[in-house]
């Protein structure tokens, strides 16, 4: 059984700025499945629909099909079901108010004692102290999340998912906005986390990137996504083709990559 | 850089709130355009309360009658505008969030003015009417303006609320000087919910305050960590789990018949829930299981303060409450909504 399954899964939105109401479809008959240890890298051009899919999968964009988690249809899980076996990481965090970094973090044990009055598991400090500290983040765990820089905020957010200890893991580019060392720190951490030995459950993360490069050269599996559509889904190697991204993002895309290199002499 | 908040505020700092707030409420009874020394207060509120017999003063029946219901009102009114501010700043992210800035208010005193133009009365209870007509406003004035601001502005950046909140504000201060000129002889009446005052509250007043603080209260502050999650944002919030609708609706529902009664009771009294979480959060941090317990005694306390004010500045001429809290509010207002934009630059 698949850890994670999209059966045919369609959204519509009317677009009001046209002038007469139209039915949009954003994305259009979605099928694919993610399964325990897979890393699946999502790419494709913009408005192709990728932020669409995540924010189906976390159930805040009507949709038509079925959205399967292990088998049981996530439509029929609470919100806090689903965010104990799936968990998202935005793309990008404005945080107004100051709260600390602790704080922040601690906030993804939510689903797991929604209730003031239900009882903290037992392990819930251990749980934030681990995450905190596979961040690095213990040292500035009581600054305001308002004097972070954008890469320090992005791994207090996957702090917090750390936390929030899912099965699979939905990142949004999590390296948008990052520096290389930023990128490669975000990425490593994943990594382990899907790697981690300790932990008894399937896991899986699925993630967009804009960054060709990155989704072949760490992507276990590939999906490629073009206006809604599934242009291909498998190894790497072979949906990110040369044939393939020169379809999709009209332009030869290999010639632009080695121009890139040029200079380097790598 | 900010300093940390974790251990800001304690329960010694509570302490002092709550030491702070009696202290008030105290001098409160004590000043007035008659004064009464601070002895022979305490000691008629404390005969009042041992059910002793009161010495012979002519301060009795002032400090029981009329000083004391007065301050009580004041106090619950200042605790549950300032958690509706809360909550509220909470929800929609946004620290210039009230009921005053949104128009929600003013939406709860044109129910009250119509209740009266109308003669809609609830028999053997006096109040109710209007109470329940401002409470329906108040909960109708808020789904508008969110109504609107999530189609205009998904975000619900500043600029679209306060913008709305103008706009709608404006609109049912029309219609409220329509139904002021159609109803002339009742004129006194409404005004008085346009402008927010305490001076004549009655003990009834303070225990119909008192009881739906404590379950609206009760609700918010058990809602705390799901504002929380709010205050980072909706999308995070629905990342963790949180049951975004059902939370949202809770809150607005809660705030509305807070509101709505406090308009009911006093009228309109503007800026007291934007000014004091903001003030608050300095001290305890934006952590709302924090901020709302000290904004029920820091509004409280803030608001007995306004009420002094407006009872000594001009005395023996008495200002109306909310013209008080609102000149000190726009004030407020200007210098958070500069700060807020500087943050951003």
């Amino acid at each position: 059984m698949s850890l994670l399954e999209l059966s045919h899964v369609t959204v519509q939105v009317t677009d009001r700025s046209l002038r007469r109401a139209q039915r949009k479809t954003i994305l259009e008959d979605l099928s694919f499945s993610v399964e325990s240890g897979d890393l699946l890298m999502l790419a494709g051009p913009n408005g192709a629909g990728k932020s669409t899919i995540v924010n189906t999968i976390a159930g805040a964009v009507p949709y038509s099909g079925r959205i399967l988690f292990e088998g049981q249809d996530v439509a029929g899980f609470s919100s806090v079901e689903r965010a104990r076996r799936i968990g998202i990481l935005s793309q990008s965090h404005f945080v107004n108010y100051s709260f600390t970094v602790g704080e922040v973090v601690s906030m993804g044990r939510y689903a797991y004692s929604p209730s003031v009055f239900s009882a903290k598991a037992p392990d819930e400090q251990e749980q934030i102290e681990k995450a905190l500290e596979m961040t690095g983040l213990t040292p500035i765990r009581d600054r305001s999340v308002l004097s972070l820089s954008g890469g320090e905020l992005q791994r207090v957010f996957l702090a917090q998912l750390f936390v929030q200890d899912p099965q699979v893991l939905i990142l949004d580019e999590p390296s948008n906005h990052l520096d290389i060392s930023y990128q490669q720190q975000i990425f490593e951490l994943i990594f382990r986390w899907l790697r981690a030995e300790d932990s008894r459950k399937p896991k899986a993360v699925m993630m967009i990137v804009h960054d060709l490069s990155l989704a072949r050269a760490f992507g276990g599996k590939g999906l490629l996504l073009d206006q809604g559509k599934i242009c291909g889904f498998g190894k790497p190697e072979d949906v990110f083709s040369e044939t393939a991204l020169n379809q999709v993002y009209g332009t030869d895309v290999a010639a632009y990559m080695r121009k890139l290199m040029e200079g380097w002499n790598l | 850089m900010k300093i940390s908040n974790q251990d800001r505020f304690s329960f010694p700092v509570l302490l002092i709130f709550f030491g702070i707030s009696v202290c008030v409420f105290i001098l409160c009874v004590c000043l007035g355009s008659v004064m009464v020394p601070l002895g022979d207060t305490l000691a008629v509120i404390r005969n009042a309360i041992a059910r002793a017999p009161q010495p012979e003063l002519s301060a009795v029946p002032i400090i029981l009658n009329v000083r004391l219901p007065r301050v009580l009102c004041v106090f619950l009114t200042g605790a549950s505008l300032a958690i509706c501010g809360a909550a509220m700043q909470g929800l929609l992210r946004n620290s210039l969030a009230d009921g005053s800035t949104l128009g929600v208010s003013t939406g709860a005193s044109l129910g009250a003015a119509l209740a009266i133009v109308f003669g809609f009365n609830v028999p053997s209870l006096p109040f109710a009417g209007t109470m329940i007509m401002a409470i329906i406003f108040a909960f109708l004035s808020l789904m508008i303006i969110l109504t609107l601001a999530y189609r205009l502005d998904y975000s619900l950046s500043t600029n679209t609320i306060i913008l709305l909140g103008v706009i709608f504000s404006m609109f049912v201060s029309s219609i409220l000087s329509l139904v002021i000129t159609f109803a002339s002889d009742k004129v006194k009446n409404i005004v008085f919910w346009t402008m927010g005052s305490l001076s004549g509250s009655s003990y009834a007043n303070a225990i119909v305050l008192f009881v739906v603080l404590m379950i609206c209260g009760t609700v918010l502050m058990s809602l705390s960590r799901e504002l929380n999650a709010f205050a980072i944002g909706e999308e995070e919030a629905r990342h963790i789990g949180v049951p975004i609708r059902r939370v949202k609706l809770m809150v607005l529902i809660t705030v509305s018949v807070l509101i709505g009664v406090c308009v009911s009771i006093g009228g309109s009294i503007g800026f007291v829930g934007l000014v004091t979480p903001h003030m608050v959060r300095l001290i305890t941090g934006p952590n709302h299981k924090k901020l709302m317990v000290a904004c029920l005694l820091g509004g409280g306390t803030f608001l007995m303060l306004c009420d002094l004010t407006a009872r000594m500045l001009l005395r023996p001429v008495e200002l109306p409450l909310g013209v008080v809290t609102s000149l000190i509010g726009a004030v407020v207002f200007v210098f958070i909504y500069a700060n807020s934009r500087e943050v951003k630059r």
